[in-house]
């Protein structure tokens, strides 16, 4: 029987977990290890303590910058896009004319990948500012806020669809029952959709604060960090710090690490607090 | 419809307004990519006229410049297969680790659910330089990282879903003189279906759009079409926009294909996944 088992194991398991091993457990720890090292390929890893980390903060500003930066856009564009996903999925749960339709155009932008969305976002921002003689690079609030109009445009559709099915979930019998007894449609939203779609918005604020926080190929392509790294986010820092020079492969390691552990317990911190207002149901 | 609520006019009007603003973006690009490309990026909102038409003259040089059709095959080929592979290896590993219960297989499902947190840049470096000296820098070889990559959110929606099927199906299969790949096969993948295009459709836009792995890892020797996009703005000199303007054009163009052929499912899709996550 042991024997069978272990058969068994190798045909089911041991293709996934050998491709798993070999593009994530291995590398990741190999990773961790090769952040309190100077290396240039891997294989010349000189153990130096925590020096990367020191360096990785005290070298210049750029990780600072781009942390600032990182945290400035996430703010933002997750209260504007789960604003603008849920009022969306409240006006299409209405049994509108078009409800199909608009649902189309809104989820449409997500499927659109983050290089080419940069470029197309790039052009109509540039088009706009080239009226008053200036370019999404001429300043950094333009390209802040030219990141934020994407990601909108990309991940409202994305949330939407998920609060409309939140929403539907709800019985109509408590709806109807809310009625019935006179009350508001604000109070009705207050007190049962909003309590009733909190999973939703669990999903949605992890899915959207992990998105934003980890957001590379829109910033890449959009500014690409410019002007002088102003716009640049943690993602495309590390990347820099990695493949821009010779010499900063452990530095750019720890900088791996330190975003990794910040992804970590945002989420994990966010997922604490919101499920804990979830309703049983 | 009974009687039409004025509230619901004034939605609908706003929906169409937003729709259109939503619109707007796809059709400029579309716009310009028949526009002259020294008219483009100064005055992107201005049509076409007789001096600035150019006909499928960006097009041409777009495909001829990036090398698009050969992009347009390797972004076919390393979504299909990795997408086909990611589905059937994980449901397979997801049954698995879930129905047998050892210390060992729940420690792998936590490590799966772990590293869907974990983002790339942690492990692009080290990945990369592993993939080189594996011999995983080619098309073949990707579809195999991507399975490992792709593995932690597959097998954890497919695990989610399992636990909801009635174990006493698998028992009576494996009474009739199954064994665990027939049973699997024939009684739990039928019932998985659902479920696997689900994890099909969240792949595919992930696998499809992803620029910085394959890059990574095979850089420029088989262009995805992210890759060959970004390959436009390359370098130092001035981009042509009118080329531009032509591949963002043609890499929307199977995205929207595909959106408006299995749009159900991507949606649901899109539901599902976010359910069980």
């Amino acid at each position: 029987m042991r024997k069978a088992s272990k058969r068994w194991f190798i045909v089911f398991v041991m293709p996934t977990l050998a491709a798993f091993s070999i593009a994530f457990l291995i590398p990741f720890f190999m990773g961790l290890y090769l952040s309190f090292c100077e290396f240039r390929t891997v294989s010349d890893a000189r153990f130096v303590g925590i020096q990367n980390y020191i360096r990785a903060f005290s070298d210049n500003g750029d990780f600072i910058n781009a942390l600032w930066f990182t945290v400035k856009f996430t703010f933002v564009a997750v209260i504007l896009i789960n604003v603008i996903a849920f009022l969306l999925a409240l006006m299409l749960t209405k049994r509108i004319r078009g409800t199909n339709l608009f649902r189309t155009v809104f989820f449409m932008p997500n499927l659109i990948g983050g290089i080419v969305l940069g470029y197309i976002w790039q052009l109509i921002i540039n088009g706009i500012l080239f009226n008053y003689g200036y370019s999404i690079i001429s300043n950094s609030s333009f390209g802040y806020w030219g990141l934020v109009a994407l990601s909108s445009w990309q991940m409202i559709g994305y949330m939407m669809i998920i609060y409309i099915a939140g929403i539907q979930n709800i019985s109509n019998a408590i709806l109807e029952a809310a009625r019935v007894d006179g009350a508001s449609p604000f109070r009705i939203l207050r007190s049962i959709i909003i309590p009733s779609v909190m999973p939703s918005i669990t999903i949605c604020l992890f899915l959207t604060i992990t998105n934003s926080f980890k957001l590379f190929d829109q910033n890449l392509a959009l500014t690409a960090g410019a002007p002088s790294k102003q716009t640049q986010m943690l993602a495309l820092d590390i990347y820099n710090t990695f493949y821009g020079r010779v010499g900063y492969e452990g530095v750019g390691q720890a900088k791996a690490v330190v975003f990794f552990v910040l992804v970590a317990v945002v989420a994990l911190m966010q997922l604490y607090l919101t499920r804990s207002r979830e309703v049983e149901n | 419809m009974k009687k039409i609520k004025f509230s619901n006019v004034l939605i609908f009007i706003l929906l169409l307004a937003l729709s259109v603003v939503f619109l707007i973006p796809i059709v400029t690009v579309i716009v310009n990519s028949f526009k002259d490309k020294f008219s483009i990026s100064q005055t992107p909102f201005v049509l076409p006229n007789r001096e600035t038409f150019v006909g499928i003259e960006n097009y041409i040089s777009g495909i001829n410049d990036t090398g698009f059709l050969s992009a347009l095959f390797w972004s076919l080929f390393i979504t299909v297969c990795s997408v086909a592979v990611i589905v059937l290896f994980t449901s397979m590993t997801a049954w698995y680790i879930t129905r047998i219960k050892t210390r060992f297989n729940s420690l792998l499902y936590y490590l799966f659910v772990f590293s869907m947190i974990v983002p790339f840049q942690m492990v692009m470096f080290t990945m990369s330089k592993m993939a080189n000296v594996l011999r995983l820098d080619n098309p073949v070889g990707l579809i195999f990282i991507y399975l490992g990559f792709g593995a932690g959110l597959s097998v954890f929606i497919f695990s989610g879903f399992v636990k909801s099927i009635p174990i006493s199906l698998e028992e009576a299969a494996i009474i009739d003189g199954c064994n665990r790949l027939q049973t699997f096969w024939h009684v739990v993948f039928p019932i998985l279906k659902p479920t696997a295009i689900t994890v099909a459709i969240l792949n595919t836009m992930w696998v499809w759009n992803d620029y910085l792995l394959p890059y990574l890892v095979i850089g420029s020797d088989y262009k995805t079409i992210p890759i060959a996009v970004q390959y436009l703005k390359g370098g130092y000199g001035s981009v042509d926009m009118g080329a531009m303007m032509a591949m963002l054009v043609l890499s929307i163009l199977p995205v929207v294909i595909f959106y408006l052929a299995c749009q159900k499912y991507i949606i649901k899709g899109v539901a599902a996944g976010a359910v069980k996550g």
